[in-house]
């Protein structure tokens, strides 16, 4: 069986059942607290992180804004 | 000095298009004062700017102000000055806190916006406000530029109509803030994206 992909700020990644944001960041590592984040084209609100879950071949990008200006 | 004296330097089919536009800066601090004096010298028509702070000593080290303008609104501040380098660009300027309510009506009628906060929470606020109010106009936003050096780790890299601009990495922390090169470099390198949206039709 092929295993079905996603991915991530050009990162190709397993897809997982019920795959969501929140899953998302934790396999990535990501750490930063705040985020925008993008799946195919669509802003994802930092409140649906949790009840997001993402479909295979989805290009997510993940962008972290750091303070400084 | 006439208008034609002052774009003397620039290409004569750029200026009408520059001269058309109209740019939202978010911010008036290290990023947002740089910007718009680097859009003001390129001729953009006008720019709208918003921000609640006044000026402290600690903004000297890299914010296009000087002393005598210390505890002044920075976007009064930034008026005056815009003003004396250059006539040529119309200025709208806001003295207030930046939300999301506010937001789609201070920049609903620009071409560009352009994000300018210091804090991540606000640079995050206004990315996703704009990508939800105005998802078809272009946002180019800053992230990681404080310190000093490291040139080669700053980029700009495009993702649909949001535009990045930074190392998106350096994080403040104790003995790393933001410097005038660094800032500076930053600043410049969203206003250049800013002349090359504009400008990639010619």
């Amino acid at each position: 069986m092929i295993m079905k992909k996603i991915t991530v700020n050009d990162n190709i990644i397993d897809w997982e059942e019920n795959m969501t944001i929140i899953r998302i960041l934790k396999i990535m590592n990501y750490t930063f607290r705040m985020l925008v984040v993008k799946v195919d084209g669509k802003l994802i609100k930092k409140n649906e992180y949790e009840s997001t879950i993402v479909s295979p071949d989805v290009d997510v990008k993940v962008i972290h804004l750091i303070s400084g200006g | 000095m006439n208008k034609k004296e002052f774009f003397s330097a620039h290409d004569p089919k750029i200026v009408s298009t520059l001269q058309k536009a109209i740019i939202g800066i978010a911010g008036a601090g290290g990023l947002g004062s740089n910007i718009a004096v680097s859009l003001a010298r390129a001729g953009i028509g006008k720019l709208i700017l918003a921000d609640l702070d006044k000026i402290e000593p600690s903004n000297l080290n890299r914010q296009q102000f000087f002393t005598d303008q210390i505890g002044m609104p920075k976007v009064i501040a930034l008026l005056e000055n815009l003003n004396k380098i250059s006539p040529f660009t119309k200025y709208q300027v806001h003295v207030i806190k930046l939300n999301e309510e506010n937001i789609p009506f201070i920049y609903k009628d620009v071409d560009i916006m352009v994000e300018a906060f210091d804090k991540a929470e606000m640079k995050t606020m206004l990315i996703e406000t704009w990508l939800t109010n105005f998802p078809d106009k272009p946002i180019i936003a800053a992230s990681g530029l404080a310190g000093w050096g490291k040139n080669e780790l700053l980029h700009s890299r495009k993702i649909d109509n949001l535009y990045i601009c930074g190392d998106e990495k350096t994080d403040l922390q104790t003995g790393i803030s933001p410097m005038a090169p660094r800032v500076g470099i930053v600043a410049n390198m969203q206003a250049n994206i800013v002349l090359e949206i504009l400008l990639k039709a010619l």
